[in-house]
């Protein structure tokens, strides 16, 4: 039952890609920007945690949603201070910017606090239940909980509230949905709310799961969950849970049958082959150029 | 023949600065440290001007440029530390390798644009530096020690052929071409430039710089680790071609000089150095996007009544 | 010998499920001045993307002088002689006016890249060439006053004139006019088609044009092709254009042909 106890561990990793990820997707659906400073929320995310569950004594729930809480007003500010201004700028112009804010979220909390990381207090007994003589521990289990009841909440506003319609209008077209009277820039700025709220916790649950957390953590997943974004479709939300929970299990694989040290590699093979065979990603739609 | 002129007046240049600092150095007035910092600027100066031919004449927007700096850094040290060859044979040796290296991450990403070139480019520098963790051969994730063998000739020397080889492709009907993709793939295409083609070969000669580059900086530091050459260095080098100017060859070179003084003078602060640099590339790209110099050259500032972008 | 130099057999081509052009077959002798019309989205600018290679046609083939056109990329089409102009003007709006002309004039020189990197004697003859050449085309146009202007500067007028020079530094034999006096005056226009004739002369040219302007296709163009619907309703003289009932019943409410 070794494998089925993997694929738990790769689920569990890819949760937490699942959760970045859909930031990534909603982001660049709705502007076509690529934010690289969204890993550095998640970063963020799991710093808030931290400090609200050691310092604060605040119970796992509580600073779960502290932290989701923070994070958004920190995406929406990203937005508003360095983002805004570049709805009409070069793609590369956006990048760059995006590039620059990663970089000072980062260096900044470094200044403040040094490099050094974190060890995550421990929130829930570390007990393990046996399914098919799999070992599952406590933790995998409240990651799962968690993000299956994200997921839930954020298929239910994408699909059920009238923000998630005005969403939705603006990844289509931003200037057929002005005309019809939706306020873009609030609407952009509820997106990156609700991407940073889940980079958040995506933060705080990889805290407890790998009780390590440091200013540069954000940086590889990251990466990573724009690969599984890309994977499953970049813009598409169902392409980016399914994405990160791919790479969590190939990840995982990879590392079992003793390549560990490539692991970080086979996202980039992935990324790489997906760009290149099927660039739309698995739930993607082609999109032509107009001459 | 004004061109000629450009040519002769930029060797006769490089000359005097060549003959003053190697007269400093002789006559004891810059110690190692500031040699050091001279070699450092000279192979910025190379990564800056090799990735402003793939981003800032081709268009195309690569993010994983030091991934064929640690092609250039590896195989050169393995011909002299491993193999005994001389140095000069060595850095050829890396570069071509690197060039190598540079056709075949080219030929399947440079048919993606914009954002997807760059994340691929971006996937593609992290592999090759997992390869180079992964193997025993060059010390893995400890590194791989190099003898010190730089000196301030080679960097100098390869910076000019750097910027003489790049600034005559640039203006040719070769340069054009890659230029025309830059501003508009579509009509370039239409006009008979075979796109894929240039886009290949500016990517290749880019990746053949970065990888002396690579070999000089390898024989300048006694160790050369994975690490060094990850996506952050990537980005120093955007930073370099971003700040400059896309489309600037001279402007590209003297932000990477600028900010090589900066980063030494902010040595013992490196948090604050990535501070200052991430607020100056946001502003530049909030209130000037083009970069200082645009496409302008500095020669152009000399030029009066000559316009036109792409002169040296 | 034919005098035929381009056919398209059932030509169409599909987006998704939709298609966009279907069973167009035209033919272009050589040396003919030919207009395409048709009402907004009926297909125009597509089936000169089909022509020059952008797009790949989905059914049908196009022959040019003898040669399948199909599964060619468009510089492959702009080497075997069929050149283009943009409906939305495409410059090269950071190159001064005279690098544009050269740039469509690149395969006209042969050095290589290492005899420009080198500087070998073969560049300089080859840049030398090129200039020349480039700077006689800017002439025709009027253009060469302004040839160290950045393309991005002229203005609108010449920018149009502009794309006609470096379509015609590509040395074409069939020449692609996608609404050449789109937003010009009536002046301007009509220097334009002096010009147009001008250069078909000149070079030999087989010119297809697409142009909203009724009158002046009527004026100029020996024959008429109608596209309405991505399909072709007509084709003829403009006389027999003029009197054809599907052509008014297509453009009808639209603009009224004189």
């Amino acid at each position: 039952m070794e494998w089925l106890q993997q694929l738990v561990n790769g689920i569990s990793l890819g949760s937490i890609y699942a959760l970045i990820a859909l930031g990534y997707t909603m982001v660049y659906g709705i502007i076509k920007l690529i934010n690289f400073a969204h890993g550095d929320v998640f970063m963020l995310g799991a710093f808030i945690g931290f400090y609200a569950i050691a310092r604060w004594d605040i119970g796992f729930i509580p600073a779960l949603i502290i932290s989701m809480l923070l994070c958004a007003i920190i995406g929406v500010i990203i937005e508003r201070v360095a983002y805004k201004r570049l709805r009409n700028a070069t793609r590369i112009a956006a990048l760059i910017t995006a590039i620059g804010v990663s970089l000072l979220i980062e260096y900044t909390v470094i200044f403040f606090r040094g490099a050094s990381p974190e060890a995550y207090p421990e929130v829930m007994a570390n007990k393990s239940i046996s399914i098919f003589g799999a070992s599952i521990s406590s933790q995998s289990i409240m990651i799962l909980a968690v993000t299956i009841v994200l997921m839930i909440l954020l298929q239910f506003i994408v699909h059920k509230t009238k923000i998630g319609k005005a969403m939705r209008a603006v990844s289509h077209d931003a200037d057929a949905a002005r005309l019809m009277g939706i306020n873009v820039d609030n609407t952009i700025s509820a997106t990156f709310a609700i991407g940073s709220a889940l980079a958040g916790a995506a933060g705080v649950i990889f805290g407890i799961y790998y009780t390590r957390i440091d200013p540069l953590m954000g940086v590889l997943p990251g990466l990573k969950a724009f690969v599984a974004a890309v994977l499953g479709g970049i813009g598409s939300i169902p392409g980016a849970m399914v994405g990160g929970l791919v790479l969590g299990v190939v990840e995982t694989i990879v590392s079992a049958i003793g390549y560990s040290l490539w692991r970080d590699a086979a996202a980039f093979v992935i990324l790489i082959l997906i760009l290149i065979l099927k660039p739309s990603g698995i739930f993607g739609k082609n999109a032509r150029e107009k001459v | 023949m004004k061109k000629s002129k450009a040519f002769w007046g930029f060797l006769v240049l490089a000359l005097v600065i060549y003959a003053v600092v190697q007269g400093m150095i002789s006559g004891g007035m810059l110690d190692l440290y500031y040699q050091n910092i001279l070699i450092q600027m000279c192979i910025n100066i190379m990564l800056a001007v090799s990735l402003h031919i793939v981003i800032g004449i081709t268009g195309q927007f690569s993010i994983g440029h030091a991934g064929f700096m640690a092609v250039g850094a590896y195989i050169s040290a393995i011909a002299t530390m491993k193999l005994g060859l001389p140095l000069i044979v060595a850095i050829l040796l890396g570069a071509v390798i690197s060039a190598l290296a540079g056709l075949l991450v080219g030929i399947p990403t440079l048919r993606l644009k914009g954002d997807y070139l760059a994340i691929a480019t971006l996937g593609f520098a992290e592999i090759i530096r997992i390869i180079f963790l992964n193997v025993e051969y060059v010390g893995g994730a400890a590194g791989m020690v190099v003898t010190n063998m730089t000196t301030w000739t080679y960097a100098f020397v390869g910076v000019v052929i750097t910027i003489l080889v790049i600034a005559n492709f640039t203006n040719s009907r070769h340069g054009r071409g890659c230029i025309s993709i830059r501003e508009d793939e579509i009509a370039a295409d239409a006009m008979g430039i075979n796109t894929t083609y240039y886009k290949v070969v500016a990517f290749t000669i880019g990746s053949f710089f970065a990888g002396i580059a690579g070999a000089i900086y390898a024989h300048n530091f006694f160790i050369i680790q994975p690490t060094t050459f990850n996506f952050l260095k990537s980005f120093d080098i955007l930073i370099y071609v971003v700040l400059g100017g896309l489309g600037s060859l001279s402007g590209s070179a003297i932000a990477a000089i600028f900010l090589t003084l900066v980063s030494a003078y902010l040595a013992n602060f490196p948090e604050t150095r990535m501070i200052i640099y991430s607020v100056v590339l946001i502003i530049v790209m909030l209130y000037r996007p083009t970069g200082l110099m645009g496409t302008k050259e500095i020669t152009s500032l000399f030029k009066f009544g000559k316009k036109g972008g792409s002169k040296v | 010998m034919s005098n035929l130099l381009i056919k398209t057999e059932n030509m169409g081509i599909q987006f998704g499920g939709l298609k966009a052009v279907q069973n167009v077959n035209m033919y272009l002798n050589k040396g003919e001045l030919i207009g395409l019309i048709g009402p907004n989205g009926a297909g125009k600018t597509t089936t000169f993307n089909m022509l020059t290679g952008v797009y790949q046609p989905t059914e049908g083939g196009i022959t040019f002088e003898g040669k399948k056109l199909n599964g060619l990329k468009p510089y492959q089409v702009s080497k075997l002689g069929i050149s283009r102009t943009f409906q939305n003007i495409r410059l090269f709006k950071d190159l001064s006016v005279l690098d544009n002309v050269k740039v469509a004039n690149h395969n006209l020189a042969k050095h290589s890249l290492l005899s420009s990197i080198f500087r070998l004697p073969s560049h300089f003859s080859g840049e030398a060439k090129m200039e020349k050449e480039s700077i006689e085309f800017l002439k025709i146009f009027g253009l060469d006053v302004y040839k160290d202007e950045f393309a991005k500067n002229l203005p609108y007028g010449m920018q149009r004139r502009l794309e006609i020079a470096r379509a015609l530094a590509a040395n074409p034999q069939l020449l692609l006019l996608d609404e050449p006096a789109a937003g010009m005056n009536p002046q301007e226009t009509h220097d334009l088609m002096e010009l147009i004739a001008f250069i078909r002369k000149e070079f030999g040219l087989t010119i297809l044009l697409i142009e909203h302007d009724m009158h002046l296709v009527m004026g100029i163009c020996e024959r008429i092709y109608v596209l309405d619907h991505g399909q072709l309703i007509a084709d003829g003289t403009p006389e027999e254009i003029r009197n054809n009932p599907k052509v008014i019943e297509a453009y009808l409410g639209e603009e009224v042909i004189d």
